[in-house]
């Protein structure tokens, strides 16, 4: 028996979510006096592999079959669910992204496992095994139990702190039959920045909102996050404007983060925006209007105007640096 | 060869709506609650409705297809509104998202799909699970995060977000998309000639066999109200900063 925890690799590096995601798993392993073991998919050196055994992976299975370089949502699951099935896994733990998101509802399926999604703490008991999850964006928690033999978790980004450990671990490789006929998704093009910090990755996120007046008026919002090593960010009505590009809406139907500062200037506040942002550990709000709804969500607030505050944050920041 | 593309519906509160919980905060207090289609599904429709009107692709009929009671018949008029052709209700209450999966699947397996969309997430029980499992229901290739659709004659395009950017994907129909913000910006509203038309759409009410439900929710808790915001005075921008690097020591 075992849990297994689906890794990804960025041009063979791990990132620090693959860390969080088996440092999560060691938790839930002990709980259920199993071991930990990963599965990495692509090429990646032996080295950066038995890093996974820093935070508690026992045994890694690296697969680098050469179709699998795309990711395809029905063959992964399938060399997942093998490998599951091969290590008797109880729980199966990805992370709650892009891909993670993609494959955990197919193994659901596949293995007949409940799904618990979008997770932001330990079980609160394994037997039987429940999860406490954000439901209503943010709104509410509910308490769910998962019935089902095999488990498929996917843990929320930034909402769990590395463990280290100082297991032995082996690495093995795992060898699949899939065929060029067997990927059904072909990649026709690609248009990606390389070495942009990822909003989704960031600690600090700095986002602006209408309350900026215009979008030539954004270099302050970037000069602050490239200062403090942040990614950018803007509420709905900023990138439906197209003011922003659609990848920087944080909110209920953008994107759902979790840093640990985020600092909303000129942004006041829906509900909706609320809802993508409330797992911030601690938010900033800087807006003109007292009443605005983000100061009832935000631990720190400025009364003032973005245009003379933001420039004034910044050297404050540089200062400091000096 | 004309193709039809369904789009999967839920059901679900307005997202400005204060949610509350009864039975010992075991179930969602369905009160006063004003229900709308599923942000991400209604941004699905938009896209399928460009399609259909557009002459240069093979889209021709659009059907919406959700897992309801008949209080979700509103919710389906509104979307034959936007434009749908057609509507399949399957007639159970939803439970989680593994059963409502699979009774879509039930019914879906039988038809003759271009492709089927769905939302990436519902906006209340936020499983992001429903599109994924019923692609594997159906043994059918899916693409998620996809943030655009083209259809050419019978060629489809999809583009899939990426971790800073995103894929052009060229796939074969039938498939499964699981769409996000970007598929549409916008979605339609009904106009009046829309509303009136509705009215006369084919709205199939089908009956299949109960599936299993894999979870259980248990109780409901809402979140703790969080301390007052700590103000700092617009003059004094450096004790928001020593706040930041001191007490919240996050810079």
């Amino acid at each position: 028996m075992a849990v297994l925890v689906f890794t990804e690799n960025w041009d063979g590096k791990f990132k620090k979510l693959s860390f969080e995601l088996i440092s999560y798993a060691q938790k839930v392993a002990e709980k259920l006096n199993m071991p930990v073991v990963a599965l990495s998919i692509g090429e990646v050196a032996e080295d950066e592999l038995k890093k996974l055994g820093d935070y508690g992976a026992e045994k890694v299975l690296s697969v680098t079959n050469e179709y699998l370089k795309t990711l395809d949502n029905q063959m992964y699951t399938k060399v997942i669910s093998e490998v599951a099935q091969k290590e008797n896994a109880k729980v199966i733990l990805l992370s709650h992204n892009n891909t993670g998101k993609a494959l955990a509802p197919r193994l659901s399926v596949k293995l007949k496992a409940a799904l618990g999604s979008g997770l932001i703490d330990l079980p609160s008991v394994v037997d039987p095994f429940t999860v406490n999850k954000k439901v209503f964006t943010g709104k509410a928690f509910v308490t769910v139990e998962l019935n089902s033999e095999i488990k498929v978790l996917t843990l929320s980004q930034n909402s769990f702190k590395l463990i280290s450990s100082d297991n032995k671990v082996t690495i093995e490789e795992y060898l699949t039959d899939i065929q060029e006929s067997d990927t059904k998704t072909k990649v026709a093009s690609t248009d990606k920045e390389t070495g942009k910090l990822l909003l989704t990755d960031a600690e600090i996120v700095v986002s602006g909102g209408r309350g900026m007046k215009s979008p030539d008026n954004w270099g302050p919002i970037e000069e602050l996050a490239e200062l403090l090593g942040a990614a950018t960010a803007c509420s709905r009505p900023v990138s439906d404007e197209g003011w922003r590009p659609h990848e920087e809406h944080t909110g209920q139907t953008g994107k759902i983060i979790a840093p640990n500062l985020y600092i909303a200037a000129g942004i006041s506040g829906a509900i909706q925006h609320i809802a993508g942002v409330s797992s911030a550990k601690f938010l900033v709000a800087i807006n003109t209007d007292p009443d605005a709804p983000i100061f009832e969500a935000a631990d720190y607030g400025i009364v003032g105007d973005v245009h003379k505050i933001l420039p004034e944050l910044i050297s404050i920041v540089k200062e400091s640096k000096l | 060869m004309s193709m039809r593309v369904f789009v999967c519906l839920g059901n679900v509160p307005d997202t400005t709506t204060k949610v509350k919980f009864t039975e010992n905060n075991s179930v969602f207090d369905n009160t006063g609650v004003q229900w709308i289609i599923n942000p991400w599904d209604e941004l699905a429709l938009t896209r399928a409705m460009e399609l259909k009107e557009d002459t240069g692709s093979s889209v021709e009929k659009v059907t919406v297809i959700t897992v309801g009671t008949k209080s979700a018949e509103p919710t389906i008029r509104k979307a034959l509104a936007i434009g749908a052709d057609d509507a399949i209700r399957i007639d159970s209450e939803p439970t989680d998202a593994y059963d409502v999966a699979a009774k879509l699947a039930g019914v879906l397996k039988d038809e003759d799909i271009g492709f089927v969309m769905c939302g990436i997430e519902s906006c209340d029980y936020n499983g992001f699970a429903v599109g994924g499992m019923l692609s594997e229901f159906l043994n059918l290739p899916s693409v998620s995060s996809v943030s655009g659709i083209e259809v050419k004659g019978e060629k489809v395009s999809v583009s899939r977000t990426i971790d800073g950017g995103k894929e052009i994907i060229s796939i074969d129909t039938p498939f499964v998309a699981i769409v996000q913000k970007g598929i549409s910006i916008e979605p339609r509203i009904p106009a009046m000639r829309g509303i009136m038309m509705a009215r006369k759409k084919p709205l199939n009410v089908v009956e299949v066999s109960d599936s299993e439900v894999l979870t259980s929710h248990k109780s409901f808790e809402l979140p703790q109200p969080k301390p007052p915001c700590k103000m700092v005075d617009s003059e004094n921008v450096k004790e928001l900063f020593d706040l930041l690097q001191n007490e919240a020591k996050v810079i």
